[in-house]
């Protein structure tokens, strides 16, 4: 394996099974036999029906989880504890409200070491870069939610991850903003040439941002159909959702997907 | 929220009223509701004082018990001045005071310390759990009596008495306010680098905060009960002692003086504590800056 370590790809789940316990002792399957490979600077994004096992994927990633049975692996190497070239956005935003904002993206490098004029000198640098140069002293609650994601976005950037895990990172934000994002995102993206994960459960941005696009089916999650989406790169993602070949992804993809999100609204109506 | 009280007063405007009008016109709404909140205030204090004298001039309740207000001021007069039959009375303050900071201090430093530590680790939370519970029913007073016993009459018993009544109350808190930290965040901070030890104090502590300062308002309180309880239990000097003396002597003016002591001692910490409060809590959104 060491031999070709520069090739491996970033990301590996080979046959991943992940079972919660509770305490009382019953087992919830989340994930069965689950298998993806993300290539060095692929942009893949998951999509499936709510409460799937989507963000469990991800947590296995970042080492927060370990898989019951199966293999994590990053960059062809064994997942080991959390990874220090992982980066990960949160769904709602996870910055630390009682720091302002340069606090809150300097805590990255603060905390792996950095010194804090190093520190500060980066934190400036990412700020600028998402706009926010004004903004160093005010504090998360005094930002509206998509300046608060831009922090947030700078935050997890300035570690400079080789892997960027996005667990449905713009939900929460109103249509606008949230295309502004997608926008900055690629922007960062194409700079950095990271891996990225991004889960959602909006097709069409998934169809918009990624290279390859995973459905998975209803719970117990496992990978249903795997779709290479060749837009040509760089996308205005604005103007991306009038395209005919993007429409047609949408649709074909939709599809698959459609049957998964039925079986799953069935099984909740029925638990109901 | 505050800004219904407001509605009432907010007037309507003729066309063509200029901005500074109306900020004036609010500003002019706002200074008069203070006032006519100041007024309320004051004015119920000296009702309920004026009845208190009056009741007591007229003999409708008996001054030998109930005092008066004159009486009761005469008393803290008359001990600021000359001193109480124990003693100066800055002397006897000074001792409560020192038994009540030292208790305080140190039962919330023990309290936010053990709360945070017990909060990050499970296993042992789960273990003491039951202890805990248990010496927590204990009625704390009744600890009194055993800690003079043991400590004597002298500050060390009344210390470890505040001590005890400050520690559960802070320690309670801070356990409690490291389970509500937010998952994703320490998931957030640990992804972004951050060790054991940086996470507990760069997310847990702060998180906890709030919950830390809601009990520390509360357990500056229970430290002054803690050191007056151990007075009257046996002390050579104190409000506590003072007030037990009063008794003793049937002196009911004496009582009220020393109660009113140790509401004004209490209310002086109280604001003090809420400034560094806010000083420390700059980061959270500003209550009622909404209103106007």
């Amino acid at each position: 394996m060491p031999m070709d370590q520069g090739r491996s790809p970033a990301i590996e789940l080979i046959n991943v099974t992940r079972r919660f316990v509770s305490p009382t002792g019953k087992t919830l399957t989340a994930l069965r036999d689950f298998n993806m490979t993300v290539e060095r600077g692929e942009f893949v994004a998951v999509v499936g029906p709510t409460g799937c096992g989507k963000s469990t994927t991800l947590n296995l990633v970042t080492g927060l989880a370990r898989p019951s049975a199966g293999e994590v692996r990053l960059m062809g190497g064994p997942v080991s504890g959390i990874d220090p070239r992982v980066g990960f956005a949160f769904q709602k935003d996870a910055l630390f409200p009682w720091k302002n904002v340069i606090d809150n993206v300097m805590a990255g490098p603060l905390f792996r070491g950095k010194s804090k004029a190093e520190a500060e000198r980066m934190a400036k640098d990412w700020l600028a870069r998402v706009g926010l140069s004004k903004f160093l002293h005010h504090y998360p609650h005094q930002l509206s939610g998509g300046m608060r994601k831009r922090v947030s976005l700078a935050q997890t950037f300035i570690n400079e991850p080789e892997i960027l895990l996005m667990d449905e990172p713009f939900s929460a934000l109103d249509v606008q903003t949230r295309t502004v994002m997608h926008e900055e995102l690629l922007k960062l993206w194409a700079e950095r040439q990271a891996s990225v994960v991004f889960v959602t459960h909006d097709l069409e941005e998934a169809v918009a941002l990624a290279d390859k696009v995973y459905v998975l089916t209803a719970g117990p999650a496992t990978v249903k159909s795997v779709y290479k989406v060749d837009l040509p790169r760089p996308r205005v993602v604005s103007e991306i959702r009038y395209d005919q070949q993007f429409i047609d992804y949408c649709k074909t993809i939709w599809e698959d997907l459609r049957q998964e999100v039925e079986t799953s609204y069935r099984r909740a109506s029925e638990a109901a | 929220m505050a800004n219904i009280a407001m509605e009432p007063a907010a007037a309507t405007f003729r066309p063509g009223t200029s901005d500074t009008e109306i900020e004036a016109a609010a500003l002019r709404t706002i200074k008069r509701r203070k006032q006519l909140v100041l007024f309320w205030q004051i004015a119920i204090l000296v009702i309920a004082l004026g009845l208190w004298e009056i009741s007591s001039q007229m003999n409708w309740i008996d001054p030998f018990f109930y005092a008066s207000p004159s009486l009761v001021a005469e008393r803290l007069y008359d001990w600021a001045l000359n001193g109480t039959t124990e003693g100066s009375l800055w002397y006897n303050l000074g001792i409560t005071m020192e038994e009540a900071l030292i208790g305080f201090f140190t039962g919330s430093i023990a309290g936010v310390v053990v709360g945070i530590g017990l909060g990050r680790n499970q296993m042992l939370s789960d273990i003491l759990s039951v202890y805990i519970k248990a010496i927590n029913s204990i009625p704390r007073v009744v600890l009194a009596p055993i800690f003079i016993m043991i400590m004597g009459l002298g500050l060390a018993s009344k210390v470890a008495l505040a001590f005890i009544m400050v520690f559960f109350v802070v320690f309670a808190n801070a356990f409690q306010g490291v389970r509500e930290a937010d998952r994703d965040m320490i998931a957030n901070a640990r992804i972004l680098g951050a060790s054991d030890w940086q996470v507990t104090r760069t997310v847990i502590v702060p998180s906890a905060m709030s919950w830390i300062f809601a009990s520390l308002h509360v357990s500056f309180g229970f430290a002054i009960i803690g050191a007056i309880v151990g007075e009257f239990v046996g002390a050579r000097f104190g409000i506590g002692q003072l007030i037990s003396i009063a008794k003793g002597t049937f002196d009911a003016a004496g009582m009220f003086a020393a109660i009113v002591l140790v509401m004004i001692v209490t209310l002086v910490a109280e604001y003090i504590m809420t400034m560094v409060e806010n000083r420390l809590a700059k980061w959270r959104p500003q209550q009622g800056l909404d209103t106007h």
